[in-house]
């Protein structure tokens, strides 16, 4: 029985601030166990949280990139339960008036159809620390990550289908790292995700019951996950066997799922507001103000390079593809607004792209400052130098080796445009190669490419092709 | 007698070079050393640190760069953290807890030039009345050591009563400094909530915590208060609101002052010989220009119910980190994580405290929530909107302290109830965040009683004008029991 799919994600991202959310310890990854622990973080007797505003900050940028409702009337709450790396024994969270209620997020599948799938609303929490159980027979608690900033994003139901369900992440993923908001580094736990399933009759049938499999961190398990999970529970149905609501670990090993308790077995949280945070206003003075710190967003960027700039909808979308290949582009036209923008876009996607992935570094890392790059495009837009040269110069300038200018000189990269100095070489090639020059007026136009090669030897390459190509037509004329 | 001097008084001498900061703290160790075994007041005293702190002192002196607080010995509730003594609440779960930093109030305190000399004793966590639930021995009163000190901040108030300090900070969550302030027959405030920073006071209930002076006299209190109190970033419930110079206005005639009188505290149930005491009172501060006016209180009868839900609640959600994972006591016969929880909370908290986390726990599971706690919540707006109504029409709210004077060591630790309505005429004021003050009115079979005084939010001031001139006029407070008297 084909059965309707209903998947429900939430995701936690982690916020790009320099400090804990209740302390003021670093948030690094990757440092020595419980070195960024503060005695905030290590819930030492009579310590106290408070808020870092930067978090509320990020929050309010993904609001505003999401459309969702900012709730002027923040409260905290605690969330009890007793785990060894939940130091306070409660986790302070946001239970019944979370920073942001609603928004959505469209995605695009890959038949081009389009949907929108809804936001429920997002909270502000933290994290908890790790427990590591590789200490032969004991357990250590490592709370560097204790503390660490969280905005929860809990989507409605709307997702049909797996693939939905993954298009719906990486747009989310897309978004949080391009407004700056999250790294978006899934290995790190950056952006993780619980994924809420549960299968009914057919798309008008109620929901079935769901089942929720928890810490997912990348999309390739998400997806494995998720297709697991529809099998086993399209097996126990067609048994007449019902659906237990219950929280299932994902095995990455065995690529299959299982039970992690059952919904009785749940904790009572014993949510209440936090005493220690006073309610956090936000006002509408405090929202405009960030409204115009925005960023521009991914989809109204693609459509201005589309609308200004004449750029093909897959350029478009490849340069948007980070915020900072976008940044890029616009400097360069920014900085000389005679560049043809489909060359600047050319070149970053075909060329600079190349070797940044060639080089394995992240785009901000790229060594040729946007300035040299403008000055670059514009040598190979005014012809002078050709686009092979170009990739000479482009390659020197990412080893440091001076400005394009220095580059073209040292290596004697400028093309040859004196129409008098190419008609003389083109006139001693003629002379030089009569019985060519004899079959090409006889009616061998073929040999028109031997006339442009000989031409680009006599120049060692520096003949600008193009005029070349209008001189040689001219001299040979339309034989017969 | 050097120990009866006033905080100001002694400040004198010290700027007059007629003692110096050592001399004085060495005078008073050496009271503490030998009463102090009657009274167990302290749990922790430390003579090096101390005379270290005296040091310091000297040195502020010698450099011109002395407050009116230094080189003054106090004692500190040990529910305040610590980085040179260990701070235990009271407990065994954290017996011999050294804190890797001072709290706000103690930082202040050191930075003034005050001489901390040790850790006063307490009900464990601040849960009791009577300081009978420390772990490290039950606080005697020193009027008559048969008798409890009050609590929970029963060592602040002991020692002060005795003169073995000059004062002591404490802490009041529905009481804590006021109702063993009257037993002892000292003067202790508890400002406003949010005045002084709660970072590194070990929190019982969150919302309601407030730490303050106890001391002989309302002067004594309002030059300590001049240095705890201020906003504190750490603190995020601390108040921007400017800290006022609450020395000043202490001079200020009682002239035009309206003192309100909640005719519900004042029922036929209240004791007559403290009715008489109050009376008594009331006629000084006539005399003194106060006019007196009838109000109403109307919810006030929900207050002990209402305390009784929030502090146990927000308790045990602040005692879950006394878990034995990263410090404190953690049980030697545990095999599983699940144990190791169990047995060390069984072990290291007392029966009080048990009490009210399992109570707190119960309130706040999923359908009870709603009608515990939320209720309370709401009942303690109603609470706090029945204070801001009657401040519309006077200045000061005067009513009993304690329903009666000290009572015997063990009469009422197996009864709970009974316990917890020692606090019944202190708790509204925390409910409702407000200031409020206790201070020596009289004698009843040789125990002290006092009277409270409750102010509207950040009018400490008036408390401390009101307890001031009625302190110019009785000697009340200048009482202290003879057999703690001047050593040979």
């Amino acid at each position: 029985m084909n059965r309707a799919i209903v998947i429900g994600l939430e995701v936690h991202i982690q916020l790009a601030t320099q400090t804990k959310i209740f302390s003021g310890s670093s948030t690094k990854f990757g440092t020595k166990e419980n070195s960024q622990a503060s005695p905030v973080d290590l819930a030492l007797p009579g310590t106290l949280p408070v808020i870092n505003i930067e978090a509320i900050n990020q929050a309010l940028i993904f609001g505003l990139s999401t459309g969702s409702k900012i709730n002027s009337r923040n409260v905290f709450a605690r969330k009890n339960y007793f785990y060894p790396d939940l130091p306070k024994g409660y986790q302070i969270t946001q239970h019944h008036a979370p920073i942001l209620i609603g928004g959505e997020i469209p995605i695009e599948r890959a038949d081009g159809s389009t949907k929108t799938i809804r936001i429920h609303h997002s909270h502000l929490e933290e994290d908890a620390g790790k427990s590591i159980h590789s200490l032969q027979g004991k357990t250590g608690i490592d709370l560097n990550r204790a503390g660490q900033p969280l905005l929860e994003v809990v989507s409605m139901p709307d997702m049909y289908s797996v693939e939905d369900a993954i298009a719906y992440l990486k747009k989310l993923h897309h978004l949080v790292m391009y407004i700056g908001i999250c790294d978006g580094n899934m290995q790190e736990g950056s952006f993780r995700c619980d994924a809420n399933i549960s299968l009914r009759a057919d798309e008008s049938a109620p929901f079935g019951t769901r089942v929720e499999i928890k810490n997912l961190n990348s999309f390739k398990f998400i997806e494995k996950a998720l297709k697991y999970e529809i099998k086993r529970q399209n097996l126990q149905l067609d048994k007449n066997e019902p659906i237990t609501q219950e929280t299932r670990l994902y095995n990455e090993a065995t690529e299959q799922t299982r039970s992690m308790r059952k919904k009785e077995d749940s904790h009572d949280y014993r949510y209440f507001s936090e005493p220690d945070l006073p309610t956090l206003i936000i006002d509408d003075k405090y929202i405009e103000s960030f409204k115009n710190k925005m960023p521009e967003l991914p989809a109204a960027r693609v459509e201005r390079y589309i609308n200004t700039y004449e750029l093909s909808e897959y350029d478009a979308k490849v340069l948007v593809s980070q915020r900072d290949i976008a940044n890029y582009f616009d400097s360069v036209i920014n900085t000389n607004s005679s560049l043809s923008p489909k060359l600047v876009a050319n070149w970053i996607i075909g060329q600079l792209l190349s070797l940044i992935n060639k080089a394995q570094i992240q785009f901000i890392d790229c060594p040729v400052p946007f300035s040299d790059f403008c000055v670059l495009i514009d040598r190979i837009q005014s012809n002078e130098i050709s686009q092979t040269a170009g990739k000479t110069v482009l390659e020197q300038l990412w080893a440091q080796q001076g400005s394009v200018d220095d580059i073209i000189s040292k290596n004697n990269l400028s093309q040859i445009s004196d129409p008098d100095v190419l008609n003389n070489m083109i006139d001693e090639v003629i002379a030089n190669s009569q019985s060519q020059y004899e079959a090409y007026m006889s009616g061998k136009t073929k040999l028109f490419g031997y006339f442009v090669g000989q031409v680009m030897k006599a120049s060692h390459g520096k003949a600008n092709p193009k005029l070349l190509n209008e001189l040689l037509t001219k001299k040979l004329g339309n034989p017969v | 007698m050097l120990f009866n001097k006033s905080i100001s008084q002694i400040h004198d001498m010290l700027v007059n070079r007629e003692i110096s900061a050592t001399e004085l703290t060495k005078y008073y160790l050496k009271r503490i050393n030998h009463y102090d075994k009657q009274l167990q007041s302290f749990i922790h005293l430390d003579e090096d640190k101390a005379l270290e702190y005296a040091l310091k002192a000297e040195q502020m002196f010698a450099d011109n760069s002395y407050t009116p607080l230094t080189g003054i010995p106090v004692g500190m509730k040990d529910l305040f953290v610590t980085k040179d003594m260990p701070t235990t609440c009271g407990s065994k779960m954290l017996k011999g807890y050294m804190s890797p930093f001072n709290s706000t109030l103690v930082e202040r305190f050191l930075s003034a030039g005050g001489v901390m000399v040790g850790k006063n004793n307490m009900d464990e966590f601040a849960m009791g009345s009577s300081n009978e639930t420390s772990y490290y021995g039950e606080c005697r009163n020193p009027w008559n050591t048969e008798y409890v000190p009050g609590g929970s901040s029963g060592g602040s108030a002991s020692c002060v009563a005795a003169r073995i300090a000059t004062a002591s900070i404490g802490t009041d969550t529905g009481g804590s400094i006021r109702q063993p302030a009257s037993f002892c027959g000292v003067t202790g405030i508890k400002p406003t909530y949010g005045r002084i920073s709660r970072y590194g006071m070990v929190a019982f209930a969150s919302s309601l915590d407030q730490a303050g002076p106890i001391a002989p006299s309302a002067e004594d209190c309002a030059i300590l208060l001049n240095h705890l109190s201020g906003f504190d970033k750490m603190d995020s419930t601390s108040s921007r609101m400017e800290k006022p110079d609450f020395t000043s206005g202490l001079n200020k005639s009682l002239e035009g002052l309206t003192i309100g009188i909640p005719e519900e505290f004042f029922s036929d149930q209240l004791d007559k010989r403290c009715a008489a005491l109050i009376d008594e009172a009331k006629k000084e501060l006539t005399a003194l220009g106060a006019q007196f006016r009838s109000i109403h209180l109307p919810n006030l009868k929900y207050s002990v119910a209402t305390y009784y839900v929030i502090a146990p609640c927000e308790a045990s959600s602040n005692l879950s980190r006394f878990d034995g994972v990263r410090y404190g006591h953690r049980s030697e016969q545990s095999e599983t994580l699940e144990e190791m929880y169990v047995n060390s909370r069984t072990e290291g908290f007392g029966e009080e405290v048990k009490r009210r986390i399992i109570v707190g726990t119960f309130a706040l599971s999923s359908g009870y929530y709603d009608d515990y706690y939320q209720k309370a919540q709401k009942i303690r707006q109603v609470i706090r909107n029945d204070y801001l109504t009657a401040f519309r029409d006077v200045d000061v709210i005067l009513c009993p302290s304690t329903p009666g004077t000290a009572f015997k060591i063990g009469e009422k630790i197996d009864d709970p109830i009974s316990m917890y309505l020692a606090d019944i005429f202190t708790i509204s004021a925390n409910l409702a965040g407000l200031p409020a003050l206790s201070m020596p009115i009289g004698f009843i079979d040789e125990l002290p009683y006092g009277l409270q005084l409750v102010g509207d939010r950040f009018c400490e001031k008036q408390l401390l004008q009101v307890a001031h001139q009625y302190q110019q006029v009785t000697q009340w407070h200048n009482k202290h029991p003879e057999e703690f008297g001047e050593i040979a």
